[in-house]
């Protein structure tokens, strides 16, 4: 047991800007829920357009984040890896979308997935079209949220010791082999923690995503949309009900990607 | 030989390993010695396959493996921080090696249980890693690496990180399982002791070249150079000022040296060979200094005295009865004799 002293002036005040910060990130939430009647939330479990968005939301968010991960995964490997030339600058790369507005990188997207751009021109015969569809929504959200996943998961390979991997090397074991009994099983957790990030992110995105497809319409841009034509109260609803839905599934999540709890050697 | 290094070069950062040769012969216990630092560790990676080399060959039984990938070779490595794999238990460990090499599943169990046993870490099998102590944890890599069966063996400083007493008890037991398996073990240290204990030859590298190849006795019977005896923890090597004819000067001092062909620059007096006296002594040994003790050093069984000739000092070595019998106090007079042929030039 650590010997309790008196806290010294610095913990006090390090403990009291914390406080004002969580405070901050809370206090709105809890704000917000408290200032939505019962009776309009009780309401809303009817109103099949919020829960229509809300599982598109969800959707789209998930597809785009599995779909990433399976390309992200590799590069986060070979990032947390790397010794090979352009390194940094391909790190730079996959941080990019982290930094321009998302706005921008909506209408920059839709020049390689607008109605006439060569990849829609691809896609259409197989009956897939972006602008104004699920599959724009997905791109959108994929896009903004990446660097999230990438950045979590190459922290967890490059954890991995890589004498491990120099070992099962040895032993007789190919890249292939080393990647998915060595790398992969340690990082899991990581993995996982950068795809829960992901999907949050992708949850949330706005700007990109409102566009490439302002119908159908996610949640952020439907809470957006009954701002504007119908004010505060009205809006209020959908955003509780999206942040009731994430907080139940970010927290299932987490509860899964958990550490394994440290053991006494 | 079954492993040839012809001319094998690595630049890695600032580090640099020279031009290196080596050759290792068949089911060898060979030890490669040398202060950390000096490119060991980077000498095995680059013989496993790990590390791809800037330059040079790599010959296996007459084939070039340089560019064979790491699991196409057959070897093992086994690190001084064992590396066991954190996420399987000791079980899953040893046999990783065995899925790898797409061994019969039918063999698995018993070849686990079989090497498990020879390495004495049976009652370990179903243990996790960190609940292990280090000892433990090196027999388990240990029994991982010989599972497969390797043609080679890289050591690389297995014993390091374990304690004094089961570092003995690891060392018998190296030299046992390389009896058993029959196959070619290099070893790395920088511990002098562990290479002379284990190594049927003895590789000494010092600033990342191999200095001097051979047996024990004969890296102590004729060390190479004043660097190889040096880092051997040989005594008494004494840089020659002048040499005429029979007589060097070492500091300071005439040395008999007896009849000498060829050049040489230093002189090796072994400490043993030294004989220390209260009193002059007639005697055919040429040289019989007056010295003062400087400072003495109680060992196991012998007592190292370390005595000062004006600038040369000399270490010997003699029992506890002849310590008790001189009185020898720091500072007191001695007469140290040796023969001009226990002088070794080099």
């Amino acid at each position: 047991m650590l010997m309790r002293s008196r806290p010294s002036a610095f913990s006090l005040i390090a403990v009291l800007l914390s406080g004002i910060l969580l405070l901050f990130v809370v206090a709105p939430l809890i704000r917000l829920v408290l200032a939505t009647p019962a009776g309009d939330m009780v309401g809303s479990l009817r109103d099949q357009e919020l829960w229509q968005s809300i599982a598109l939301t969800l959707r789209a968010a998930g597809i785009a984040t599995l779909i990433s991960t399976v390309f992200g995964v590799p590069l986060a490997y070979l990032l947390a890896r790397g010794r090979f030339v352009g390194h940094a600058f391909v790190q730079g790369l996959v941080d990019l979308p982290i930094m321009v507005p998302h706005s921008a990188a909506g209408i920059a997207l839709l020049t390689i997935i607008g109605r006439h751009s060569l990849l829609q021109k691809v896609a259409r015969p197989v009956g897939l079209e972006f602008v104004g569809e699920e599959a724009g929504i997905i791109v959108a959200m994929a896009f903004v949220s990446l660097p999230f996943l990438v950045g979590a998961a190459r922290e967890g390979f490059a954890a991995v010791p890589e004498r491990l991997e120099k070992v099962a090397r040895s032993l007789g074991a190919s890249p292939a082999r080393v990647f998915f009994t060595i790398a992969l099983p340690m990082a899991w957790r990581a993995v996982l923690a950068g795809m829960v990030l992901m999907w949050g992110r992708g949850i949330s995105e706005f700007g990109a995503v409102i566009i490439i497809a302002y119908h159908p319409m996610t949640t952020p841009i439907l809470v957006f949309q009954r701002f504007n034509d119908y004010g505060l109260s009205y809006s209020r609803t959908a955003a509780v009900a999206l942040i009731v839905v994430c907080i139940i599934g970010f927290t299932a999540l987490r509860f899964i990607a958990r550490p394994p709890r440290r053991e006494a050697v | 030989m079954t492993l040839v290094l012809t001319g094998l070069t690595k630049r890695l950062g600032s580090f640099e390993l020279p031009p290196l040769d080596l050759e290792v012969n068949e089911g060898e216990y060979f030890v490669l010695l040398g202060p950390s630092g000096v490119g060991k560790t980077v000498l095995l990676e680059i013989i496993a396959g790990l590390l791809r080399p800037n330059g040079g060959r790599i010959s296996w039984r007459g084939r070039d493996v340089t560019w064979l990938a790491p699991e196409q070779r057959g070897f093992a490595i086994v690190y001084q921080d064992y590396a066991l794999f954190p996420h399987m238990n000791v079980r899953h460990n040893i046999r990783y090696g065995l899925h790898a090499r797409r061994r019969p599943s039918s063999g698995t169990a018993a070849a686990v249980k079989a090497v498990a046993r020879q390495v004495g870490v049976e009652e370990l099998l179903h243990r996790e890693p960190k609940t292990l102590s280090g000892g433990e944890q090196q027999r388990v890599a240990l029994a991982r690496a010989l599972v497969v069966s390797p043609s080679l063996v890289l050591l690389d400083e297995p014993l390091s990180a374990v304690d004094l007493r089961m570092r003995r008890e690891l060392r018998a037991q190296l030299r046992k399982l390389h009896r058993e398996a029959g196959t070619t073990f290099l070893h790395v240290t920088h511990d002098v002791d562990e290479a002379l204990q284990l190594g049927q030859r003895i590789g000494v590298m010092l600033d990342g070249r191999i200095r001097q190849v051979g047996t024990a006795e004969a890296l102590f019977q004729h060390p190479s150079d004043p660097a190889v005896a040096d880092f051997l923890g040989i005594r008494n090597i004494l840089a020659v000022a002048r040499r005429n004819g029979e007589v060097c000067e070492v500091g300071g001092r005439p040395i008999h040296v007896g009849r000498r062909d060829g050049e040489f620059s230093h002189v090796w007096i072994r400490p043993e060979e030294i004989l220390l006296s209260a009193e002059p002594f007639a005697s055919s040994a040429r040289n019989q200094l007056h010295c003062r003790v400087v400072e003495r050093e109680f060992r196991d069984v012998l007592v190292a005295v370390r005595v000062a000739c004006g600038g040369l000092q000399l270490t010997a070595l003699i029992t506890y009865t002849s310590f008790e019998e001189l009185g020898l106090m720091a500072g007191a007079e001695v007469y140290a004799t040796f023969k001009s042929s226990a002088v070794h030039c080099f």
